[in-house]
């Protein structure tokens, strides 16, 4: 019968690996995101110093992140690095690596834009009761300036998570790598299972991101009241 | 006459070619109120925060009790413990509430204790009435409330000198006379040394030791406050006046 296809899922140990690669996904979107927002945020304020040069270099930074696409960015961490620089670490740390900096990137701008839409006056009365350079970015911009970015930063984590799903192209055994496995496996048997397995797969990505999203929306919409 | 608290000499400020301030001269003496008073864009607010730092000028000379301010931002860091300043928008950090908008100068800058600060801040909120909203956040108080909790702010770090900048120009009507009260009273009571803008023409009449007047950044009156209203001596401060219904 066609539909026991459907059986693909419960065959051998086969849901147990789609969670699993679905564990190494998220696990390197979070690690990622993880250090490229603890990054981002120093470069951000470094980006809303008057520090021409600082401020030319870190927005090259984040032009090139913006611009050369992911997969490009993890060949490049994956073939390029071992070879020139003879970093041999596993896939998994170069895909960390590709993740952290193009976060550190984005999220760079997100912040500087954050700290920037602060209003001025706000910046002026912490000077005027003396506070230093340091202490009025953590006490007063920072913390609005993160209350501004939420939607935004939530926005770009959805995004990291859907990118993992490059991973399997330098070899990482992630959701869809594995997922691929089980359908050339089990093709010659179940020639639809390419479809539940896909649709799985989907439902997976579908439900950690979506809860993102709306919860992004949500902030986004409180805001503009 | 009491010591000599603030002196400006000779100040100038250029914004590219246009000139602001031309050649501004005041001495303050402690506990002295000066007014500024002059039609909008003559140059008062650019004057009052030349005086803590908020904007740098081009020559002259500011003196801090006879001591030279040598303009670099850490002096102006330090001495702006010494010289508060409140603002037309007020500007509480809306990420802080009442308490710790006013604690958290005392506390970080000046590294006094929390106890002690927390102790002083309700009293001083008690004084200004409001010591009701101690945990509140700023977005939920009204204009005139969120102004004399500035106040309480900025004389929380123990000032020798307040800067008042139209403090009351964006509040209603009706908030406006509660914090005029409270300056009255810091002149008054506390004999606080205070710099004034305002349009508020009863208010400087009443509260004034000396009156700047001044008009597309020039000093044209410095007279005492008492003599400017009674006879003011140019045309421009008696069209000014009348134009204030004075």
């Amino acid at each position: 019968m066609e539909h026991s296809a459907i059986n693909v899922f419960f065959a051998g140990n086969n849901f147990a690996r789609i969670l699993q690669g679905l564990w190494t996904s998220v696990w390197i979107a979070a690690l990622s995101l993880l250090i490229g927002l603890v990054l981002g945020t120093l470069l951000g304020i470094l980006r809303t110093l008057p520090n021409k040069t600082i401020r030319f270099i870190l927005r090259a930074y984040l032009e090139f992140f913006r611009i050369v696409p992911t997969i490009v960015l993890l060949y490049l961490v994956y073939y390029i690095l071992p070879r020139s620089l003879h970093i041999n670490w596993p896939a998994s740390w170069m895909a960390v690596l590709a993740f952290s900096l193009w976060v550190s990137a984005e999220f760079s701008d997100i912040v500087r834009g954050a700290i920037e839409s602060v209003p001025v006056t706000q910046k002026e009365s912490g000077q005027a009761l003396g506070l230093s350079a340091s202490q009025l970015f953590r006490y007063v911009l920072l913390p609005q300036a993160m209350q501004l970015e939420l939607p935004a930063t939530i926005n770009l984590a959805t995004r990291v998570i859907k990118t993992t799903s490059l991973l399997m192209l330098i070899s990482i055994m992630d959701v869809i790598a594995i997922g691929q496995q089980i359908i050339e496996a089990n093709n010659q048997q179940y020639p639809s299972a390419v479809f539940w397995i896909y649709g799985l797969i989907f439902i997976l990505y579908f439900a950690i991101d979506y809860p993102l999203s709306l919860w992004a929306k949500r902030l986004a919409a409180k805001q503009k009241r | 006459m009491t010591e000599e608290i603030l002196r400006v000499e000779n100040l100038n400020k250029y914004y590219g070619d246009w000139q602001a301030l031309h050649d501004i001269n005041l001495t303050l003496h402690k506990g002295e109120v000066l007014t500024l008073l002059g039609p909008s864009g003559s140059g008062k607010s650019t004057l009052i925060r030349c005086l803590n730092g908020l904007e740098t000028f081009s020559s002259g000379a500011i003196y801090f009790k006879g001591k030279k301010i040598d303009g670099s931002s850490k002096t102006w860091q330090a001495l702006r413990q010494k010289i508060g300043m409140v603002f037309q928008s007020y500007d509480l950090f809306p990420n802080l509430t009442v308490i710790e908008n006013i604690m958290l100068a005392p506390v970080k800058v000046q590294k006094r204790s929390e106890k002690e600060v927390r102790a002083e801040a309700i009293s001083l909120l008690k004084r200004v009435e409001l010591d009701e909203y101690v945990d509140i956040y700023p977005r939920e108080l009204s204009g005139g409330q969120k102004q004399r909790i500035a106040i309480v702010r900025a004389l929380a770090l123990h000032p020798e000198i307040m800067l008042f900048d139209e403090v009351t120009a964006s509040l209603d009507p009706e908030m406006v006379r509660g914090v005029l009260q409270i300056m009255a009273d810091l002149a008054k009571k506390d004999h606080m040394t205070m710099i004034i803008v305002t349009h508020e023409m009863n208010f400087a009449r009443q509260i004034a030791d000396q009156v700047l007047f001044l008009e597309d950044g020039k000093i044209l009156e410095n007279t005492s406050g008492k003599e400017f209203f009674a006879h003011p001596q140019t045309d421009r401060a008696r069209d000014f006046l009348t134009s204030m219904d004075f």
